[in-house]
């Protein structure tokens, strides 16, 4: 095996607070012009407050061979992001250090350096070059990236009309033509249909059989399952597992989910009152996280641990889709519950939703006294085919089939 | 795969066995790592045509507006500076002088401007992919020469009106062009950094380019300086582009040999301290944007 990514004791520590970063020149200069005086006066000079700055990433090291695709996980701020940017060069580290083999390609946002003011056309160039693609090359691979992207007949529109899951295609498409010895992937594939992003992952594993690496930043377990075979886990700028996928993103979603017995006591049974988990039961597909037809009943039922028993609560539960909309929502009252553990069972007839990632939040309450209120971490996948407008912006949030035909209108009516 | 060790970085046009990408806490100095910068030449290009691009969207306006700013310019000050005061021009007719003058300065103005504020204009890209940020300033004082060109042509019709037949040293005009971009690039280098991290610079900088604006030679011509100070005068390197360029398209007036000297030595001081300094100062650049 020849080592792609050697990472040692990669550290980094930033300032606290988004606004005081802008330092003002006016008060450096002041501090530099009184200096000599207070060292005349023998005063000391200003502490630097150790306070004021945090680790994000703290002594990482990991060795990555070509050809793995190792995901990384972990809540939000936990230092993912910054990892990939320390090893994309976009910032430097504050000690340690990292080997790189090979050609990096990143993508960390979508339609990074996309100018709405261009065309696709013009943007896959200005991309491609940014990504460090040289003229003849894009030349030579502009088609496979146009027919990946699935924009053909809006390749010479501005960006600024195109919606963001076709934006997120062309970027997709543009870095995933780098031919990149190494991609680094970040959150990207949340955007976009389900098919595109099942496309997308489909190309990954292809690089990746190519014997290139990928690393591959998700909050999306089933992404990370279906692509990673190993998975490094960082928790407050450290690192916390790296093994298997399947042994790491479970031990992840358990603490996630609270059912962890060392989940530092949190949302386990025979706590106070507090909902430990979620699942779906679609037809003959117990268990689940996703859903496969939305226009099938099925049944979504909450684990919850009942305290000390409750005469009448209010139970509210609501569906918010990936840039928070609220698609549904529904309450009940009057539930009495002994203590112990319960299902709390929704079924309904469809869900008729775009494909897509959706969480949910549920909550219970006694006489306006909230007991607990729940934002389910592992999210809900709608995995239908998408029967709407094929160009997402204007595919709305329910995703009903429609039949369309034309008669020539009554004489009466014209 | 063989993997050859270099020290420099992964070269993006290289489509041999992988370079070793040694990602480490802060460079050296003197590390201006060239070979890196013209690996990644062709971005310059791109960074061009892409602000040229939205620039000239809509053609007109962009060649209109090219034209008419030193036009514009160029009669207030033939009515006020020429007529109402009379200053002297060296010989040449005030809207020849004040013409010629006022493109590169011009050009230099909005060059310095554009390189300034491109790190943070850009701060999208900067904070999201790598390439080495010197592009950035190199690729801002590109686009100004279009407009430049453009509005040269208009120079060529004022000259003829005034009966003034263009040179045959013409052909060294672009050398002049040359040494007010290398000018703006070196400001740009020291300021685009200094304007990311400090956010106050930005105030600033309009009063940096209007007291630069006085102590060059676009009102009036460097023979006014008195003897005495003219080298001191000569270290500002726009000294050496407009009288440059002012006298090897007119052929009015000495040719500026030693004035040219002194500018373009202070030209190189400017340019290789700003890209230390830039290079110094670029790896902080994405966590203060």
């Amino acid at each position: 095996m020849t080592i792609s990514i050697e990472a040692r004791g990669l550290s980094k520590r930033y300032r606290i607070g988004g606004v005081e970063r802008y330092v003002a020149l006016r008060d450096i200069i002041t501090n530099k012009l009184s200096a000599p005086a207070r060292r005349l006066r023998g005063e000391p000079a200003p502490e630097k407050k150790e306070k004021e700055t945090f680790w994000a990433l703290e002594d990482i090291s990991f060795d990555i061979d070509e050809g793995e695709i190792v995901g990384i996980i972990g809540r939000n701020g936990a230092g993912k992001t910054t990892l990939l940017k320390v090893l994309t060069r976009i910032t430097r580290p504050t000690k340690g250090y990292a080997n790189i083999h090979g050609r990096v390609g990143s993508l960390l946002e979508v339609g990074t350096g996309f100018h709405p003011e261009l065309t696709g056309r013009e943007n896959v160039y200005f991309n491609g070059g940014i990504l460090g693609m040289t003229k003849r090359e894009i030349d030579s691979k502009f088609d496979e990236i146009v027919e990946f992207a699935e924009t053909g007949r809006f390749i010479d529109t501005v960006v600024k009309r195109y919606s963001s899951g076709m934006q997120v295609r062309l970027a997709f498409a543009v870095a995933a033509h780098l031919d990149p010895e190494i991609l680094l992937v970040d959150e990207v594939l949340t955007v976009g249909d389900l098919k595109f992003q099942r496309k997308c992952i489909e190309k990954m594993a292809q690089v990746a059989e190519s014997g290139r690496t990928i690393l591959f930043v998700s909050h999306q377990m089933n992404q990370i399952r279906r692509l990673c075979q190993r998975v490094i886990w960082i928790d407050q700028g450290r690192m916390h597992r790296d093994g298997t996928t399947a042994r790491v993103v479970s031990e992840y979603e358990s603490a996630a989910n609270a059912l962890d017995a060392e989940g530092a006591g949190a949302r386990q049974a025979g706590g106070p009152t507090q909902f430990i988990g979620w699942w779906l039961k679609e037809g003959e597909r117990e268990r689940s996280h996703e859903l496969e037809s939305s226009r099938e009943p099925f049944t979504v039922t909450f684990l919850l641990n009942v305290d000390k028993p409750l005469a009448s609560a209010h139970v509210g539960v609501t569906l918010r889709d990936s840039v928070d909309t609220l698609v549904w929502g529904n309450g009940e009252d009057g539930v009495a519950l002994p203590s112990g553990v319960h299902e709390l069972s929704f079924s309904l007839p469809s869900m008729p939703l775009k494909p897509g990632h959706y969480r949910w939040q549920i909550s219970i309450w006694e006489s306006s006294k909230m007991l607990d209120l729940w934002d389910a971490t592992t999210e809900l996948l709608v995995a239908t085919d998408p029967v709407t407008h094929w160009i997402d912006h204007f595919a709305g949030v329910m995703s009903i089939p429609a039949s369309f035909a034309t008669r020539p209108a009554d004489k009466a009516d014209a | 795969m063989s993997a050859t060790a270099t020290d420099t970085g992964s070269a993006a046009t290289s489509a041999s066995a992988p370079a070793i990408t040694r990602i480490r806490p802060i460079g050296g100095w003197f590390d201006l790592n060239l070979r890196e910068f013209w690996a990644y030449r062709e971005l310059i290009y791109f960074f061009v045509w892409k602000d040229l691009k939205v620039r000239y969207k809509q053609t007109f306006v962009g060649a209109a507006w090219a034209v008419l700013q030193p036009t514009a310019t160029m009669i207030l000050f033939t009515v006020f500076f020429g007529g109402f005061l009379g200053l002297p021009t060296g010989g040449l007719p005030d809207p020849v002088f004040y013409y010629a003058s006022l493109l590169p300065w011009s050009y230099f103005q909005g060059a310095v401007t554009t390189a300034t504020n491109t790190l943070i204009d850009n701060q999208g890209v900067v904070t999201k992919i790598y390439f080495p940020r010197l592009i950035m300033p190199v690729s801002a004082v590109i686009p100004g020469l279009v407009d430049l060109l453009i509005a040269s042509s208009i120079l060529i019709v004022i000259m003829l009106v005034y009966g003034v037949t263009p040179a045959i040293t013409s052909f060294l005009a672009p050398l002049f062009v040359l040494l007010a971009a290398c000018t703006a690039l070196g400001v740009g280098l020291w300021l685009s950094v200094i304007n990311a991290a400090y956010r106050d610079v930005r105030i600033v900088i309009p009063f940096i380019i209007q007291a630069w604006f006085f102590v060059s030679p676009v009102l009036y011509p460097a023979e006014s300086v008195p003897k005495a100070f003219r080298w001191v005068y000569s270290l500002n390197p726009l000294t050496g582009a407009i009288e440059g360029f002012r006298w090897s398209l007119t052929g009015v007036g000495n040719p500026p040999g030693q004035t040219v000297i002194i500018s373009s030595i202070a030209v190189a001081v400017l340019l290789l301290t700003g890209a230390l300094y830039f290079r110094r100062r670029e790896v902080m650049i994405a966590d203060v944007i």
